[in-house]
């Protein structure tokens, strides 16, 4: 089975955002970029499918950072057999759908059973990659899932509604899946192991071109100015405690 | 037709689910300035009674055995048909658990460009500015689209629902496209198993995210809400770790609650918990990042380290 990972790098939301000068982006010169979380759930669900039917797990990405080795390394010391980056001349925070667009091309050539990609990523404000892909491929997407397993050139994966209710799908492969997350916490990689990995691993190297952008253009990128922001209390924990027992108590929430 | 904006109901056991009307309700305020009508759109099989019950200008509804439960394989081809057939100025998609699989698919499928995570939507001169809410919530990013027109997915709650309810003339027309030949199955619902505590019903949630450090920790929050005569409840990863049960979750894949007192403890707020909890009469929020957008929902907040915060935080409520 031939499952295919895409993957990549966003800010971290720790770090403070900032935006550029001109009022329409980030800065990205500042940022520090972090694989997006929902991909490390999207390489844990590839690594377990694998180890329960065999196959070998491709980690892809479009390198927009420069720095997608490391995520690369990363994800072959959890458990990926091969990584791939597409290179070319591309901004960081570069759109979804050029992405989905670079990733789709290159994934064609590998004849996947199985795309698993993150449900979403912080910076996608042009939509999800995963079900672009789908969608370029000619295949079916099914994304907020929390499980997948593999039977018989089949899948079954558990989808979440609200409230807990999950919706059970079925598909012949190749599909493509949008994960929320993996049915078990993703593993951590020994650093020992990555580092191994950055001294032998080898990535295959895809050029690629820049595409023509997102189909809209930001106007103007803001903090939320919120309708109303909380009360803030300075001071210890002691003082902070006091502080909330008063409330508590003036609100009648105290049970004594 | 092609100034008309498009509307996808979404409905779940046999309720049409309150994004619906949201959506409705924006699309009938932004309709008449590019002079088309607000429709919305209803898939399923049964759902007459649905697509009358929603107030837009007009309800167009499919009926059909293969979209009886929701299938993403076959809302998309559907809504890819009708919106190459008809090209409607907009199309409104809820960003949900449902929408998020159809959304990013349509614009790929229909060359149209999409804007996601929306919360904002005005025609400012002719012109659909659409303002998503990006990184975690701390960004707005306001757009318009290139050509005239777009795809938007909404957030829940960002729009009034009561303007989109009402009634409004309906009309069945046979599925666009045939849809016989699905790789895609949808074979069951599977409910949540009873969980030990119901924190819909509680009157004071004990919240505690990320920051509570390790599952070692949960006793310290379980203590203060046992002295409060609580509950404590959770945003997602501690129930995705494992930490606490699935039941426990708050938020967008989890229950809204409307406690008495919402206790956030180490919660950053991201749109999809803060969708659970807004509601909440008062909450207090705890977090030692100051920027966290949980203090932007908040009435009260301090900044201190909640695991030095718990302990005397229970004395000074039991004392
Ligand atoms: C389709 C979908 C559905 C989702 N559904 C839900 C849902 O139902 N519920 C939900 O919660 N999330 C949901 N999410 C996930 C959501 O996007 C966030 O990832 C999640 O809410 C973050 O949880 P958190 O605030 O605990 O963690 P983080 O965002 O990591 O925040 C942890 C916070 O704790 C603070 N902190 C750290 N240490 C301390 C300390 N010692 N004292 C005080 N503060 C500290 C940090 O400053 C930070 O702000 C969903 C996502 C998707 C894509
Ligand atoms: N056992 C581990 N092995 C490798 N990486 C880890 C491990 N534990 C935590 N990490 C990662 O290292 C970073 C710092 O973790 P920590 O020092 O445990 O807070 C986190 O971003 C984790 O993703």
């Amino acid at each position: 089975m031939n499952i295919i990972v895409p993957i990549k790098q966003v800010p971290n939301l720790i770090d403070e955002l900032e935006i550029n000068s001109d009022g329409t982006d980030l800065d990205h010169d500042v940022l520090q970029y972090v694989l997006n979380e929902w991909d490390e759930h999207a390489i844990e669900e590839a690594v377990l499918a694998k180890e329960a039917v065999g196959g070998t797990v491709t980690v892809i990405g479009v390198d927009t950072t420069g720095e997608l080795d490391s995520a690369l390394h990363t994800a072959l010391a959890k458990g990926a057999d091969k990584a791939a980056k597409i290179s070319g001349d591309f901004p960081r925070g570069t759109d979804s759908h050029t992405q989905a667009r670079l990733l789709a091309d290159a994934i064609k050539d590998m004849a996947p059973s199985l795309v698993l990609t993150g449900v979403q990523a912080p910076d996608d404000r042009d939509g999800q990659i995963g079900a672009m892909i789908a969608a370029h491929l000619g295949m079916p997407y099914v994304g907020v899932v929390t499980s997948v397993q593999v039977r018989d050139g089949r899948a079954v994966v558990l989808k979440e509604y609200s409230g807990g209710v999950m919706a059970e799908f079925e598909a012949a492969l190749p599909m493509v899946i949008g994960v929320q997350a993996a049915h078990q916490p993703p593993r951590y990689a020994p650093v020992s192991k990555i580092r191994q990995m950055a001294k032998t691993a080898k990535i295959d190297e895809i050029a690629g071109e820049n595409g023509s952008g997102a189909g809209s253009t930001v106007r103007r990128m803001f903090k939320p100015k919120s309708a109303g922001h909380a009360e803030m209390w300075d001071g210890s924990p002691e003082e902070v405690a006091e502080k909330i027992v008063a409330l508590l108590a003036e609100k009648g929430l105290l049970n004594r | 037709m092609p100034n008309d904006i498009f509307v996808l109901a979404e409905h779940f056991n046999g309720k049409l689910a309150d994004i619906s009307f949201e959506m409705t309700g924006k699309a009938k305020q932004l309709a008449p300035a590019w002079g088309g009508n607000a429709v919305a759109l209803v898939l399923g099989s049964g759902v007459r009674s649905l697509a009358e019950s929603i107030g837009a200008d007009c309800v167009i509804y499919v009926d059909d055995p293969a979209l009886a439960d929701f299938n993403p394989e076959a809302y998309s081809r559907v809504l890819t048909a009708l919106v190459k057939q008809r090209s409607p100025r907009l199309i409104m998609i809820g960003n949900t658990s449902m929408g998020m699989d159809l959304a990013a698919g349509l614009s790929v499928s229909t060359g149209l460009p999409l804007i996601a995570y929306v919360n904002s939507l005005a025609a400012d001169d002719g012109t659909l500015v659409a303002t998503s809410q990006i990184y975690g919530g701390k960004i707005q990013a306001e757009a318009v689209p290139d050509g005239e027109a777009c795809i938007v997915s909404c957030l829940a709650g960002a729009f009034p629902a009561d303007a989109g309810k009402g009634s409004a003339p309906v009309e069945q027309i046979p599925s666009p496209m045939p849809l016989d030949n699905l790789r895609l199955k949808f074979v069951q619902l599977i409910e949540p198993q009873g969980g030990d505590v119901d924190i819909t019903q509680q009157p004071i949630l004990v919240s505690i995210g990320r920051g509570i450090g390790g599952p070692e920790n949960i006793d310290l929050a379980q203590e203060l809400a046992d002295a409060l005569g609580g509950a404590v409840s959770a945003s997602r990863p501690i129930t995705d770790a494992g930490w606490l049960p699935k039941t426990r979750q708050v938020g967008k894949s989890g229950l809204a609650v409307k406690p008495k007192l919402y206790l956030a403890l180490g919660i950053s707020g991201a749109p999809e918990h803060l969708e659970g909890m807004r509601g909440a009469e008062l909450i207090i929020a705890v977090n030692t990042d100051p920027k966290a957008p949980i203090f932007d929902v908040a009435h009260y907040g301090a900044t201190c380290d909640m695991l030095d915060l718990l302990p005397v935080l229970t004395e000074a409520v039991r004392a």
